[in-house]
């Protein structure tokens, strides 16, 4: 089978949205918003929205998943039957999902330091009521505001972004009407720890060049950087609204 | 030479940069990494002399030494009961270290604190699996009979109890109720229905404002304002409740 790759010119390409190549799409997060649980977060990128909520560290059973060692933790991504732009689907775990919820652990765990609790578990549980591509980033995203709304010991906020070659232009943040455009279009969400560039989730869907890819992982960790930002500052007014509410 | 990247008391994020070079110290919450001290938690910031660390104002509670705990019987084995600590791990009260009497072998356990029941004890070892042993000699340590339990943000324990005891004390006095108030964040109240009321609310208000300056002042405030009208109460019967709880505040 031959291939034939369309490639337009960086120039006259332009993003269906309008965005320029490395501009993200409207962030929002907040802090604490689920009352009854440890440690709680939303955060909004365009039209995905991702709820984290932090149970823990508690008690783990089957007693058999326990490690006398250290803490384990244990994530949960789920997609809402009707957030999708398509049909309602089938309600509960996929195995989409279940995959989701392996990198989103193993995205997180390298800043979490669980070691003060042995035996025990920190449940995360990731809810998008509504999704247009990007949501494991945003579940991320979310999960760590999250987990550091609990009080839990960790080096730095894990921020999330997909970046993406779509027909040889570098974009970050694709969305879902991105994701689909006919030709060579890939989708590469990325997990970066902040303070030391570290990359702790590197998934890929389609084909990119290797120079490619490397200048599109640059332009993902500096979105990351802004990232961070947004989920500092979430975790912060949470502490200031109280301030605000207290002065009247 | 080192230098202060934040304010003291100012809010800060895990990963955010604390201080710069080498003259400042890494305490509890905060860690090194090459020359900067960064934060590990979200917290209060705290510097005291060159040593930095963060005061969590979240989190579930961690078991210490000597801390003073209400927990819930969940369990009653041949030797002793299993205690509900509200934290990832149970702890166990021994038959031995629960009262002075004689307890005879093979004795029918839940005939002195049953199934449900709710008591105040003291932390005497916690292993580093986490294996917690808990004793009720001591001064106000006992079986919790009446009263109601309320649940709060363990790190605002020592708030709610305040300087040697002040705080805690200025509500009793005002509502006539008596509370003891666990290091694991679960507070016992009793008194009449109004003043137990009033005692929740105070407490709920030093939970939300406690890293606003100015505390003591509005949570008298609100007492005077609230217990207008009620009869005064004579302290009766207090000494053995939370007097010796000045001492566990940091």
């Amino acid at each position: 089978m031959i291939i034939t790759i369309k490639v337009s010119k960086m120039s006259d390409f332009k993003r269906p949205d309008g965005r320029k190549n490395d501009e993200l799409r409207p962030m929002e997060a907040k802090a604490g918003i689920i009352k009854r649980a440890d440690g709680s977060a939303m955060f909004k990128v365009g039209n995905t929205v991702a709820y984290a909520a932090v149970y823990g560290p508690r008690e783990l059973y089957p007693k058999f998943l326990q490690n006398p060692g250290h803490g384990i933790l244990r994530c949960n991504y789920n997609m809402m039957p009707f957030s999708g732009s398509g049909e309602r689907i089938r309600p509960g775990g996929n195995r989409r999902s279940k995959e989701i919820s392996m990198v989103t652990e193993k995205a997180l765990s390298p800043v979490l330091d669980l070691s003060e609790y042995p035996n025990a578990v920190v449940d995360v549980y990731i809810e998008l009521p509504q999704t247009d591509a990007g949501s494991r980033c945003a579940g991320i995203c979310a999960a760590s505001i999250a987990l550091a709304d609990a009080g839990l010991p960790m080096k730095d906020l894990v921020a999330a972004i997909s970046v993406g070659n779509l027909n040889g232009n570098l974009v970050v943040d694709l969305d879902k009407e991105e994701e689909d455009i006919e030709g060579e279009v890939a989708d590469i969400p990325i997990a970066v720890v902040p303070s030391t560039g570290e990359i702790t989730l590197l998934q890929m869907d389609g084909i990119v060049l290797k120079d490619e890819l490397k200048k599109a992982l640059e332009m993902g960790i500096k979105s990351c950087r802004k990232i961070t930002e947004i989920q500092r500052k979430a975790l912060k007014d949470k502490y200031k609204v109280d301030a605000k509410s207290e002065g009247e | 030479m080192g230098e202060l990247l934040v304010k003291e008391k100012e809010i800060v994020v895990p990963g955010e940069e604390l201080a710069k070079g080498m003259s400042y110290l890494p305490g509890q919450g905060c860690y090194r990494k090459d020359d900067e001290v960064l934060s590990s938690k979200l917290g209060l910031v705290n510097v005291d002399g060159r040593a930095i660390k963060i005061i969590p104002l979240t989190g579930t509670y961690n078991p210490k030494r000597n801390d003073v705990i209400i927990g819930n019987v969940i369990d009653v084995s041949l030797y002793g009961w299993r205690i509900h600590t509200n934290s990832a791990y149970s702890a166990m009260l021994s038959a031995k270290d629960a009262t002075n009497e004689f307890i005879e072998k093979g004795a029918d356990l839940t005939q002195y604190i049953n199934l449900g029941e709710y008591v105040a004890a003291k932390i005497i070892k916690v292993t580093s699996q986490k294996l917690i042993d808990l004793t009720m000699k001591g001064p106000g340590l006992r079986k919790l009979a009446g009263g109601r339990i309320i649940h709060v943000n363990n790190n605002k324990v020592p708030r709610i109890i305040g300087k040697q005891g002040s705080m805690i004390s200025m509500i009793k006095d005002a509502t006539g109720a008596r509370i003891i108030v666990g290091q694991n964040g679960v507070a016992w109240i009793q008194g009449d229905p109004e003043g137990e009321l009033i005692a929740i609310n105070a407490i709920r208000m030093i939970e939300e404002q406690s890293h606003i300056s100015g505390l003591t002042d509005r949570v008298k405030e609100y007492l005077d304002k609230a217990c207008k009208g009620r009869p005064k109460r004579a302290r009766e019967e207090r000494e053995d409740d939370n007097n010796h709880q000045g001492e566990q505040n940091e």
